[in-house]
């Protein structure tokens, strides 16, 4: 009871704190939008914090600029941007797998980047734990950006205007790896698709309802997919396999677990904005959502570690299949795909 | 409304002007305080009076001076072999007295590299005085700080010794060559870590300290430890190696059984400068 009105008591506090200090926002420049991370009504509270990283548009601003700036990579050619496109939900359109410096071909599909601060776990094996962590193997893999943090701070350190950038987002011209990787993780965290036509029909708001086929395809799709692409993340971040192969090429998380059970599973990818994250899977086999389909369909593999609620596929019919599109569809965040917050200025 | 900004509420924080927010800090904290003192815990040291002492690690093999890349050594099964690189953690150090009270030293966590001389000789500032007749450390990182956000320091990944793409440090690295590795180039290249059951290669290392000349932390007296590091541990103590069987190792049962055998035998506390 104590502990309760203590929350209870901090919470109007801090009410009233936002409320007393709104006066004081002159501060910040007028045309400049504050840069918030926002959690969805219909999303739980997320894993990252930003405790240990205080969030501020200059720290944002940093971040963004090292995310498009392709002079980080061993050829000056590759940027984080260039294998997560903004235009594809941060996803690399057309490339089956990642295509780093010299052409050089990576074996696994770049995944989307959206609501990554909910994400406990990173890769397609989650073998990478933390957010703030997850792009040094880009930026060190021979077959990405094949650089390594010593050069990429030498490099920030002699080039205008990043000296003075830095000390605008952490308060000293000092840079280092882990200034680097938390103005990153200020970029990739605040990235949060959470306005799309099932969010907002989710949500109740008001102009939005699902197509009698829509609706037809959200039901399908609770009935047969939903007990691995669970809402609202349309994954429940559980790593299985789905039949793609009767032996995995890719082990997959025993990579990272080592066990014989984890051979050849991989995540469970996300469903949102998956109109625009093509191709599919882990290695990118599949074009585009009819060949996913017709592979739930008729071309699950008995492969050692198949989920065993896909032992026999999930039949779905023509018309099945369209209703369940549509319905995938309406996952599709234009907000979110066309804000230029998040775009190469 | 789309959103609700529980969260925001926070980074509003920073904008307030200092008046402001330390009047409400303090409403804030009182609470806090008040709950806080009640969790009180009796065998923790607290002094007075502080001061350091310094531990001086000397790399040997098998009783030999660590030379890298030059000396050839032997393994416990007699093969050859010479070492290129001897990197290792050492990590929340913590001193107990006689009478049983502890003293953990916060953030220690040190990266001990023989090609960086500086590093072998470390210092410990802070430390309540006393006489201490017991040290413990981990080889290694704890659990929480492999998958903890981006580190500086000893942590930093920018010393090669965080794996980026199954997250963790590589709490020691030793590598070399020798004839009978099977590897290219008859490498060896041993890169021990991993905090998750069943190939967790944390591992805790503790000494007693002699009571008659125990650590004796005074003002006025800033003792030094020195503790003999055998490289060739790695290799013997529970399971005699051979390089023609076991010459690759980063993480996994096999790190496990390198770290069984290091837990054992890598560290020797030699004597104390008081
Ligand atoms: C050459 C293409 C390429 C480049 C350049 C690249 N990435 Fe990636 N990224 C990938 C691929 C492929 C994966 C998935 C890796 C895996 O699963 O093994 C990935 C995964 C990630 C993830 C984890 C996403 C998830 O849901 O698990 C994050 C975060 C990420 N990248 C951020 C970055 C950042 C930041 C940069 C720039 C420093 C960057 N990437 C540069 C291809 C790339
Ligand atoms: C047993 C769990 C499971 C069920 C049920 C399931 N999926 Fe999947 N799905 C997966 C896994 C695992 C992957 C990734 C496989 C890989 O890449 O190796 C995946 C991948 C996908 C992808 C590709 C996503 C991308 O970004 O590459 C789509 C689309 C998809 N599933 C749609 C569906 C639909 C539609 C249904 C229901 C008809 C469904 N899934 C049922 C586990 C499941």
């Amino acid at each position: 009871m104590w502990r309760k009105s203590i929350v209870f008591a901090m919470l109007v506090l801090s009410i009233a704190l936002m409320y007393a200090c709104s006066k004081n926002e002159d501060v910040i420049n007028p045309e400049e939008t504050k840069i918030t991370f926002s959690v969805p009504s219909n999303f739980p509270s997320p894993a990252y914090q930003f405790e240990d990283n205080q969030l501020t548009n200059a720290g944002f601003a940093l971040g963004k600029k090292l995310f498009y700036d392709a002079r980080l990579s061993a050829d000056k050619s590759v940027s984080c941007g260039s294998c997560h496109q903004q235009f594809a939900a941060f996803a690399n359109l057309d490339h089956k797998v990642s295509h780093g410096v010299d052409n050089c071909q990576g074996k696994r599909n770049a995944p989307p980047l959206f609501n990554l601060a909910w994400q406990k776990a990173f890769f397609w094996d989650g073998g990478v734990k933390n957010l703030e962590t997850s792009p040094l193997n880009a930026v060190t893999d021979a077959c990405e950006m094949r650089t390594d943090i010593e050069t990429i701070i030498a490099f920030l350190k002699s080039t205008a205007p990043y000296p003075e950038l830095f000390k605008q987002a952490f308060g000293s011209t000092d840079i280092n790896s882990q200034r680097i990787l938390k103005s990153m993780t200020q970029f990739t965290a605040v990235l949060v698709s959470g306005n799309s036509k099932y969010d907002k029909v989710m949500r109740k708001e008001s102009g939005y309802s699902f197509s009698s086929t829509e609706l037809a395809g959200y039901n399908l799709f609770k009935e047969k997919c939903t007990s691995c692409h669970a809402e609202p993340f349309f994954t429940d971040f559980s790593y299985k396999s789905n039949g793609l192969d009767l032996v995995s090429a890719d082990e997959g998380r025993s990579h990272i677990t080592g066990l014989s059970t984890d051979f050849g599973i991989f995540r469970v990818p996300t469903l949102r904005n998956i109109e625009y994250t093509g191709p599919y899977m882990h290695d990118g086999r599949f074009y585009n959502l009819d060949e996913v389909l017709e592979h739930y369909n008729s071309g699950v593999k008995a492969a050692t570690n198949l989920d065993a609620r896909l032992k026999n596929g999930i039949s779905l019919n023509e018309s099945e299949k369209e209703h369940i599109k549509a319905f995938l569809k309406t996952l599709t965040d234009n907000e979110f795909i066309k804000n230029t917050l998040y775009s190469e200025s | 409304m789309t959103t609700v900004l529980e969260h925001t509420q926070f980074y509003y924080l920073s904008k307030f002007s200092k008046m402001k927010i330390s009047q409400y800090l303090l409403a804030l904290l009182c609470p806090i305080i008040l709950l806080s003192s009640c969790k009180k815990s009796d065998d923790d040291i607290t002094a007075n009076t502080k001061s350091s002492f310094t531990i001086e690690f000397e790399h040997q093999v098998n009783g030999a001076a660590l030379a890298l890349n030059t000396n050839t050594y032997k393994n416990a099964k007699g093969e050859d072999f010479k070492i290129n690189v001897f990197k290792y953690y050492v990590s929340n150090i913590k001193l107990s007295k006689a009478d049983g009270s502890t003293y953990l030293i916060p953030e220690s966590y040190f990266l001990i590299d023989e090609s960086k001389s500086a590093s072998k000789l470390i210092t410990i500032n802070d430390v309540p005085t006393g006489d201490y007749t017991k040290i413990e450390y981990t080889i290694g990182v704890d659990y929480a700080r492999n998958f903890a956000g981006a580190q500086t320091g000893a942590l930093d990944p920018i010393n090669g010794m965080f794996w980026t793409w199954n997250s963790g440090y590589i709490f020691v690295k030793l590598e070399g060559s020798s004839p009978k590795s099977t590897a290219t180039s008859n490498m060896l290249t041993f890169h021990i870590g991993g905090v998750v059951d069943p190939n967790n290669t944390i591992r805790t290392f503790s000494t007693e300290i002699n009571a008659a000349n125990p650590l004796r932390i005074r003002t006025d007296a800033k003792p030094n430890m020195h503790f003999i590091v055998n490289a060739a541990a790695l290799f013997t103590g529970t399971t005699d190696i051979s390089f023609a069987s076991l010459n690759f190792t980063m993480g996994g049962a096999n790190s496990v059984l390198v770290a069984n055998n290091y837990a054992k035998g890598l560290f020797r506390l030699d004597h104390i400068h008081n």
